[in-house]
């Protein structure tokens, strides 16, 4: 794969800026230029997220009254089915990787590429081929196991459960293949001078992740193949009248599925880590700190996958192991929150949407992390243990965490992405919006847990209701906060100003490259030798840097 | 063609270390794929001590360990052709390439006479089992497992057969100099993974006290 | 405290034993929670106000090693706090959980079928109800579980008690209602279509009333056809025959040809004999020793080759399919019966009668009526 060459046109003008660079519907589709697959992936997983967001919402409407209000049971199953298995697999963990980790890798690596392009282009399509499988069970009757697969159930369910698992083992491989090249490009193509200690932050958490990628995606795989087998062929791995063992199913899932809660949070770290360095125009309070224990989540995270399962039957010295693991993996959450919280101190702090939503990630995700603890803590665990408590801790963590960080992720970078720049006004507003709305859709929800409302519940006992009302309130303003961050950012795209190469005054390498990059990413190779939080130092001028680059950062939406 | 990097690296050197260790990556997740399948053979094992070690017996010994010497073989085959591109002998690779193919294809019959053999024991994997000799579920566990490990590797036998074959076929259109097989080394490192797997597979399936 | 706290929180009724220390520690880590988000939070509010961007100001000093030093410090300062109360939580909790797991010797069992979407109760007197779960208030309760189809799990937030209910082999869980009322049961892993009206209730009652509600029930309706429990040749001429769960079991067992292989006064046969085996150790031809508790004697019957008793033939065949989910509590219920010494072999039904013969009748309290009506109507 690595001997051809690559279809960069050299007749083409490589001055141009990688989106006009090429024009053509082929160009895109054809494309190895990992900053297109880059925006062909955001299309991709916004579309994603737009088809989970809807199941939610009609989940969220289903639950407005204690009995019937929209739908039926069967349906209300493959609703809440379709959404976990939507934002999980085909939304939270493609997201951040292979949009903005494909983007910006080479360019904070100084490299023109990742190492394997053409692999990169394959992983896209493998994973748009992975998420039609996985609609298509709608199509083929909907299928109603939940995104959790519990074998007996998942085996035995009339639903159309083999395509989602089939589905989900090809986005598996798409995720597999992200990873690996990933991995390798962080090894292999950094610029002559880049040190592993002078790569951003954001590499090595996507670094992490690949790690994970890699190791726990292929368990799952087979986990998953497995039932979608069982349910073709009546194998029976999984089914007590065969002898099978149902608990051994969820060791196997949560082997790979505890580990990807980390693969859809890590990459959110690294985005905040950025964005409070930036924003605090100083270098973070300890890098190492940050960096190192990305690396300790990866790998302490695969050590804890039991504390799912304290009231499935384990035994309770596996309980007991389990419990005082989670605890250890919360400590290195722990530690860069404590280290972002000290990079602002002494910073020179200029508040901007990115820097919003990198508030309410502190919030959500310390508040999220906290009663991750908790329900680590197996006593506790067992009342909580399938309740809406636990799904509102995880939507604090994968919500609250990875969707804050992502929109963070789409504020900071998208006049790298784009050239062109949004409004700040409505960057606010909206960033305001989404954080009343999940607010308020998940904080009762934490309630509702504690009172003992059951999740997956169609019906429920008429003294949740209120709560469950509130709740769908909070869903509709997290709605019209999301909707009208794609009109301006929509707006912004077709019309908005120009951005300068470096709006934040930024001094990591991505910026050093023009807004939207040119198609080899950079005309002149930058300086990889000094640090890319040297905040003390005077700015660098960059090659091809706009004279106004050097000004402090000035939305034009002010 | 093969002595020019792709335009994205910077020199041939970078190209080939980028080239190994996304093998090597590609090769972890595969033993991590089979891992899964382990994990799950030791964890009925625990449960059925007993069947387990029973149905171990049921299996062609011979045929088991027959089948583990070829592949053993194979590799040796295999590496040789690695060892002749560097010797720059287009003869040595088609020839080592070859036994290995032969070899292959020999384990794959084998292999296929021994599922004829359960088969006709009415041992099938999953709801199929009809083994009146060992009718417990442990056996049945330990045979559906057996099917689908053995299968997986055997698709795994075939993607390298396959993989060796095109390589053989460039191999034969002087793609490959002294200083440039990557690709033929990779192959061969691919090759290496399905025997290794097959020396795990072996003592789980077929030796047993 | 208690009590604001746990309405602030929305907690249940602490209708159980343990309810209370496990909220104790629940207050502990929620608080935590929420000053540390809170502390966080206003920290960088603060900081941000603080080293807020101004025009006029320079570019940040150049990184000075004391400050950063000191700044090291204070974090691996609060990440060592931070990890020393999590260790806690973690030392409280799993005291509390080994609690949860352990029940007392002296608890009444019950026996609990989970199906798509009901809930089966079976009492030791041989009775059964659905949908309503009598125990009684101040005494240990040991439930031990199954499932005929998929995984359930039997939750009861008043108790603060959850297990996952298992088609193919047992769980057990424990509770001690502190005082008679009500309490509900929800079916907390999702099982299908019906998930969330799998419910049911608890009924606590106070000894007398329990005994007289299970009394009240009907026999208990085993699944499968066949004549062992109903006697139906008697019925109508002599009054029902009214069966112990233990006493069931005995039937089953012999119906079920157990006993050409088993026995019952000790002496070993084919198979190793009842007496005394549930709760024994058990040593293994594979030269481990287990303990013959639920668990490991419901294996035994479903795929008895697994674990081998050492010195006996692996002869016995499977029962997996030939028992349902009752009879097999059923016998469980007569080898735990088994267990004790002759002499102090009581069922619950048998024990010291709860009720005088010559007690007045005792009015049910119209709750527990009104339960029967809704179990009767559950029922179709």
């Amino acid at each position: 794969m690595t001997t051809a060459a690559l279809p960069f046109d050299l007749t083409e003008d490589s001055h141009a800026d990688y989106l006009r660079a090429q024009s053509g519907v082929r160009s895109w589709l054809n494309t190895r230029d990992h900053k297109r697959i880059a925006l062909m992936f955001l299309g991709a997983v916004n579309l994603s997220l737009l088809l989970g967001g809807v199941f939610a919402l009609l989940v969220r409407l289903e639950l407005l009254t204690p009995e019937r209000t929209l739908m039926s049971a069967s349906t209300y199953n493959r609703m809440f089915t379709l959404h976990g298995i939507v934002m999980v697999f085909m939304f939270m963990i493609p997201s951040i990787p292979t949009v903005f980790g494909n983007f910006l890798l080479p360019l904070m690596l100084g490299a023109k590429d990742v190492a394997f392009p053409r692999l990169n282009l394959a992983s896209f399509y493998v994973y748009v081929f992975g998420s039609v499988l996985t609609l298509w069970s709608m199509i083929a009757g909907g299928a109603d196991m939940g995104w959790t697969f519990y074998a007996p159930y998942s085996t035995t369910s009339p639903a159309a459960v083999a395509p989602v698992g089939l589905g989900v083992f090809v986005l598996g491989l798409s995720s597999i293949m992200t990873g690996l090249n990933f991995i390798v490009t962080v090894h292999t193509m950094r610029a002559k001078n880049l040190r592993w200690h002078k790569m951003p932050l954001f590499v090595w958490s996507i670094y992490a992740t690949s790690i994970i990628q890699v190791l726990a995606t292929p368990v799952l795989g087979m986990s998953l193949l497995l039932v979608a087998v069982d349910r073709l062929f009546q194998l029976g791995i999984f089914d007590p009248t065969l002898g099978g063992d149902p608990v051994l199913f969820q060791h196997l899932f949560w082997f790979y599925s505890h580990p990807a809660v980390y693969i859809m949070i890590l990459p959110a770290m690294g985005v905040i880590s950025e964005v409070v360095c930036t924003f605090s125009h100083r270098p973070p309070a300890s890098y190492r700190a940050i960096a190192y224990s990305s690396l300790g989540i990866a790998f302490v995270g695969f050590l804890t996958w039991g504390h799912h399962m304290f009231v499935a039957g384990i035994s309770v010295l596996d309980s007991g192991l389990f419990g005082i693991l989670s605890m250890f993996v919360a400590i290195f959450s722990a530690i860069k929150v404590l280290t972002w919280t000290a990079t602002l101190r002494r910073g020179s702090i200029s508040f901007e949407t990115p820097m919003l939503y990198f508030f309410w990630f502190l919030f959500l995700f310390v508040f999220g992390g906290m009663t991750g603890v908790a329900v680590a803590t197996s006593s506790l665990d067992v009342h909580w243990h399938d309740t809406y408590f636990v799904v509102a801790h995880f939507h604090f963590i994968m919500v609250g965490g990875t969707l804050t960080a992502y929109l963070g992720a789409l504020h900071y970078w998208f006049p790298k992405l784009f050239g062109r720049c949004y409004s700040e006004r409505w960057g606010m507003v909206s960033s305001i919006t989404v954080f009343t709305g999940f607010f308020f859709t998940f904080m009762p929800q934490f309630l509702l847990g504690n009172a003992g409302m059951p999740r997956r519940y169609y019906s429920y006992p008429e003294q949740y209701q209120w709560l469950n009302v509130l709740s769908t309130a909070g869903a509709s303003i997290l709605t019209a906060g999301l909707v009208s961050t794609v009109v301006y950012l929509a707006v912004a795209l077709a019309r908005g100003p120009r951005a300068s190469q470096n709006p934040w005054s930024s001094r990591s390498y991505e910026w050093l490259s023009a807004s939207p990059p040119p198609q080899h990413n950079f005309l002149e190779q930058p300086d990889f030798e000094r640090s890319p939080y040297d905040y003390h130092l005077p700015e660098p001028s960059a090659p091809g840097a706009a004279p106004h680059a050097s000004e402090p950062a000035h939305s034009p939406g002010e | 063609m093969a002595h020019e990097p792709a335009e994205h690296f910077e020199n041939l050197a970078q190209q080939e270390r980028a080239s190994h260790l996304g093998m090597w990556l590609f090769l972890t997740s595969e033993v991590l794929l089979f891992g899964a399948l382990f994990a799950l053979y030791t964890g009925y094992r625990l449960e059925y001590p007993q069947d387990f070690s029973q149905a171990v017996h049921h299996n062609n010994i011979a045929i088991g360990t027959i089948n583990t010497a070829i592949l053993v073989t194979s590799s040796f085959s295999a590496a040789w052709a690695v060892h002749s591109a560097r010797a720059g002998s287009r003869r040595g690779i088609l020839g080592s390439l070859g036994i290995t193919l032969l070899l292959g294809l020999v384990f794959l019959v084998l292999k296929g006479i021994e599922y004829k053999q359960h088969f006709d024991a009415g041992v099938f994997p999953g709801a199929f089992y009809r083994s009146e000799e060992l009718p417990t579920h442990g056996a049945n566990l330990f045979f559906t497992l057996y099917f689908f490990i053995t299968g997986l590797h055997a698709l795994h036998v075939i993607g390298g057969l396959t993989a060796l074959t095109i390589l053989g076929v460039f191999a034969a259109r002087r793609h490959y100099s002294p200083e440039n097989h990557t690709p033929l080394e990779l192959g061969v490192l691919y090759w290496h993974l399905v025997d290794v797997i097959w020396i795990f597979v072996w003592p789980l399936m077929y030796l047993q006290k | 405290m208690n009590e604001i706290l746990r309405r602030i929180l929305f907690l249940p009724p602490q209708s159980s034993t343990i309810a209370p220390q496990i909220d104790a520690l629940h207050y502990a880590v929620i608080l935590t929670t929420m000053a540390g988000s809170a502390l966080v939070a206003l920290a960088a509010l603060v900081f941000v106000i603080r080293y807020r961007h101004r025009p006029a100001t320079p570019i940040p000093l150049a990184p000075d090693p004391a400050t950063e030093r000191g700044t090291r410090r204070v974090e691996v300062a609060g990440a060592s706090l931070l990890l020393g109360l999590f260790v806690l939580f973690w030392v409280i909790g799993f005291r509390q959980f080994v609690q949860l797991e352990s029940p007392p010797a002296n608890a009444l069992t019950i026996q609990v079928t989970a199906k798509q979407w009901m809930w089966t109760f079976a009492y030791p007197n041989g009775r059964g109800s659905k949908g309503v779960l009598y125990v009684p208030a101040g005494r240990p309760v040991r439930l031990s579980m199954t499932s005929r189809d998929v995984i359930h799990s039997f939750y009861v937030p008043e108790f603060r008690v959850k297990k996952d209910v298992l088609p193919g082999r047992t769980t057990e869980l424990w509770f001690e209602a502190r005082e008679p009322g009500n309490s509900s049961v929800y079916c907390a892993e999702y099982c299908g279509e019906g998930h969330s009206t799998m419910r049911a209730r608890v009924v606590a009652l106070n000894d007398a009333d329990y005994a007289l509600a299970i009394e009240r029930l009907p026999p208990l309706e085993l699944d499968l056809p066949g004549p062992v429990y109903r006697e139906p040749a008697l019925a109508g001429i002599a009054p029902p025959e009214r069966l112990s769960l233990a006493q069931m079991g005995e039937r089953v067992a012999t119906e079920k040809g157990c006993m050409r292989c088993h026995t019952v006064d000790g002496t070993p046969h084919i198979g190793p004999t009842w007496l005394g085996m549930f709760g024994s150790l058990v040593p293994l031809s594979n030269g481990r020793q287990t303990v013959a508790d639920a668990a490991y004697l419901t294996d035994s019957m479903m795929d008895p080759r697994a674990l081998i008793h050492r010195g006996y033939a692996p002869v016995m065949p499977s029962y997996q399919g030939l028992l349902s989910a009752p009879e097999t509590g059923a016998i469980l219920e007569y080898l735990r019966a088994l267990a004790r010494p002759p002499a102090t072999t009581v069922n619950a039904a048998e024990q010291a009668p709860l009720v005088p013969a010559d007690a007045p009748p005792i009015r049910l309290p119209n709750e527990l009526q009104a339960a029967d009506a809704g179990a009767a109507q559950e029922t179709p």
